[in-house]
């Protein structure tokens, strides 16, 4: 996997300094790999690390505030060592983001086909007119209809799905290697998220680029993704091929989630619930991460922090009990 | 009897003025919406953003007064309610809004805000507001003490349980979720979920469930309402609806939703198209313009909402001659016998206790509790 890997997370960890002088763990020992052409599901809830991992990865993190170490191999380069001449040259180009809000992630005093063109000029150069045909064939791609004349439209005009389209049109302007995708769905509604996941799919066969897909939904990591890796409290604790996670989860969390989505092919009176509380990240516990809110907690778990290791191969679980079927059977 | 009957309910609203302010042009939000909810029942409405379903809550508690149509709550006449009656009347049904963060007054005290409609309903004397404003908080799952602090201290899912109390404060009949889960994390929203359904249970009550998200309707409602830009397309017993969708919407709709289980065998519906603006909705059938079966008549008839023998609705021309809507929801059957122990495990915790408290002990409520006694 590390060798022909595109991107490669090694020990990435963010810091977060506060006013007060107090530190945030927002991230700890995150170690990641994708080859090229797979999706990555990165999974978690509200405050779990996984937006602060892409924005670690997109150099987006306020120098000032966050302090971030361990290495990003992509490409031939390590992204944290990277001037930030480079990291502008990567990112829009090679290297591309798409964000959770079609409706702030827009300039609204600038045409769509101004922001897309914009992109290809910095990168790729040309004259005006050949980045505007790119444009155009861009919004096509995306199943803009009649882009020769949206393009002139100012971002207010368009609907939800529509912006996130022209967001994606932009993210691939300049043929990236790797797109990283926010929560691309979370804001539209179910049928629009169906087109916008089946559009992902049909460009990334056509391109061969590989995703970070960052969402909270397992339905969606189910539908696209090749890989998935579960994020609690800033650390990865969970790491399988997605027909593995979904068949066998090797960490309690991951089952207490896949418990707690009512399904439409399953009835339950009762869900599971995840009692308690994440950990406070200012100062997190000694012990497994998630052992205050775990139903097969022992007294092991709360001596020393487990690591991520293999259950099975290419199945990884940062949990001692792991393999879990011995918990009930 | 229905506790709530909507007849043919209608509202307009102005979007665009002439040179002597009258308007000229409207967006259809509700035309022509007709259910009724029973006591203890849950009813749930479902569409896309825009089809008007958070339009037929608000117009249902005459928050927002409609244009025609009739509402009946408990066999009044609810639109011929003057404003002293109109108050008395907001006691029997409440609302809980989708954003618990916006809902909650940052300046009060949880205490004052759930006793607050206790004064304003002189509901409980002012000297028994103290205990019932704690057994409020210890029927939706928090300790009595957390009456001193103000909503900043709270988690999402902690304040949604603080809306609900301020909901039950009034001991509703009828309490109306405007998507109340969807800014929560799905572990949050499990608990919230259990809580909503565990009320019903104990008091009785009846819930309109405002959704955009259909495994959870699946899971908390007894019928659906499916709605188009504000008309009703289907209407069914939950269960006879995920098994079978009839309207070609509905079908879209439910194909759409993504499943947690990769290799899913199912047959998508994709709607090509944008949704068609509720100003200058398409004429006829307002789904012709995306549905795959559409046919001429679909252009200028519209579909009346017929239903069969056992109470399934549907608005659509060509119902009959539709193919059989298999393997659009996933059969049952999910978990392996071993995650659903694994699975199983997480719900012991709560069996028994009912309500699930958010980090905290003994707060419980003891089985039993009936609002009011």
């Amino acid at each position: 996997m590390t060798q022909n890997a595109l991107i490669d997370i090694k020990g990435l960890r963010v810091l977060f300094r506060g006013d007060d002088g107090r530190t945030t763990h927002a991230v700890d020992s995150v170690d990641l790999a994708v080859a090229n052409g797979a999706t990555l599901g990165l999974v978690g809830e509200s405050g779990c690390g996984k937006s602060v991992t892409s924005l670690a990865i997109m150099g987006l993190l306020s120098k000032q505030s966050a302090e971030v170490s361990g290495s990003i191999r992509f490409d031939g380069f390590d992204l944290l060592e990277a001037s930030d001449q480079t990291l502008r040259d990567l990112r829009g180009n090679r290297l591309a983001m798409i964000f959770q809000e079609p409706m702030t992630s827009l300039n609204p005093s600038f045409t769509i086909g101004d922001q897309i063109i914009e992109t290809i000029l910095r990168h790729r150069g040309g004259t005006r007119r050949a980045a505007r045909d790119r444009a155009i064939e861009l919004l096509r791609r995306v199943h803009i209809p009649s882009p020769d004349r949206r393009i002139d439209e100012y971002p207010h005009k368009l609907s939800g799905g529509m912006r996130q389209r022209v967001m994606i049109a932009m993210a691939l302007a300049c043929d990236p290697k790797l797109l990283i995708a926010d929560e691309p769905t979370t804001a539209l509604d179910v049928t629009l998220q169906a087109q916008i996941l089946e559009l992902m799919r049909e460009l990334k066969a056509a391109s061969g680029a590989a995703i970070i897909l960052i969402t909270h939904d397992l339905g969606v990591v189910a539908e696209v993704c090749d890989e998935v890796a579960v994020m609690y409290a800033g650390e990865i604790v969970e790491r399988a091929k997605v027909d593995e996670l979904f068949a066998s989860p090797q960490h309690p969390y991951t089952v207490g989630l896949l418990g707690s989505i009512p399904r439409l092919d399953r009835r339950t009176q009762h869900l599971a619930t995840i009692e308690g509380m994440v950990p406070n990240m200012a100062n997190p516990p000694g012990g497994c991460r998630f052992a205050a809110r775990c139903p097969f907690v022992g007294e092991i778990c709360l001596k020393a922090p487990p690591l991520l290791e293999e259950v099975s191969p290419g199945h990884a679980s940062r949990c001692l009990k792991a393999p879990l079927e011995r918990l009930v059977s | 009897m229905a506790l709530l009957e909507v007849e043919n309910l209608v509202k307009h609203f102005p979007a665009d003025r002439n040179l002597f302010g009258r308007p000229r042009a409207f967006v259809k939000a509700v035309d022509g919406v007709s259910f009724h909810v029973d006591a203890g029942e849950t009813l749930a409405l479902v569409g896309e953003s825009g089809c008007g379903k958070s339009t037929v809550s608000r117009l249902v508690l005459r928050l927002i007064e409609p244009d025609a149509g009739t509402i009946r709550f408990d066999g009044r006449d609810l639109l011929a309610l003057d404003a002293d009656d109109l108050r008395a009347f907001r006691s029997k049904a409440q609302l809980i809004f989708q954003d618990p963060y916006a809902s909650l007054n940052p300046r009060m005290t949880v205490g004052q805000v759930l006793a607050e409609p206790l004064a304003l309903h002189a509901l409980v004397p002012p000297a028994a507001r103290r205990a019932r404003v704690e057994e409020l908080l210890r029927l939706v799952g928090l300790e009595p003490r957390f009456a001193r602090r103000y909503p900043h201290e709270f988690s999402g899912g902690q304040r949604q349980r603080i809306a609900i109390a301020r909901a039950l404060a009034v001991e509703p009949k009828l309490i109306i979720c405007d998507e109340p889960v969807s800014a929560l994390d799905v572990s949050i929203r499990s608990q919230i979920l259990n809580l909503l359904r565990d009320l019903q249970d104990r008091l009785g009550l009846s819930y309109v469930f405002v959704s955009h998200d259909l495994a959870v309707v699946k899971h908390i409602a007894d019928r659906v309402a499916v709605m188009n830009l504000g008309t009703i397309v289907e209407t069914a017993d939950t269960q006879a609806l995920f098994a079978s969708p009839r309207h070609p919407y509905s079908r879209a709709l439910l194909s759409a939703i993504p499943v947690p289980k990769p290799q899913a065998k199912r047959s998508r519906l994709l709607l090509q198209g944008e949704l068609p603006s509720a100003l200058n909705p398409p004429t006829g059938c307002r789904f012709h313009t995306r549905c795959p079966f559409a046919i001429d008549r679909c252009r200028f008839d519209v579909p009346r909402l017929l239903a069969d023998g056992a109470g399934h609705a549907t608005a659509c021309h060509r119902v009959a001659e539709l193919p059989p809507a298999e393997a659009i929801v996933p059969a049952d059957g999910g978990f392996s016998p071993a995650l659903e122990r694994l699975v199983a495990a997480f719900d012991r915790r709560v069996e028994g206790g009912a309500a699930s408290g958010v980090g905290m002990d003994g707060a419980l409520p003891p089985a039993g509790v009936r609002i009011g006694d």
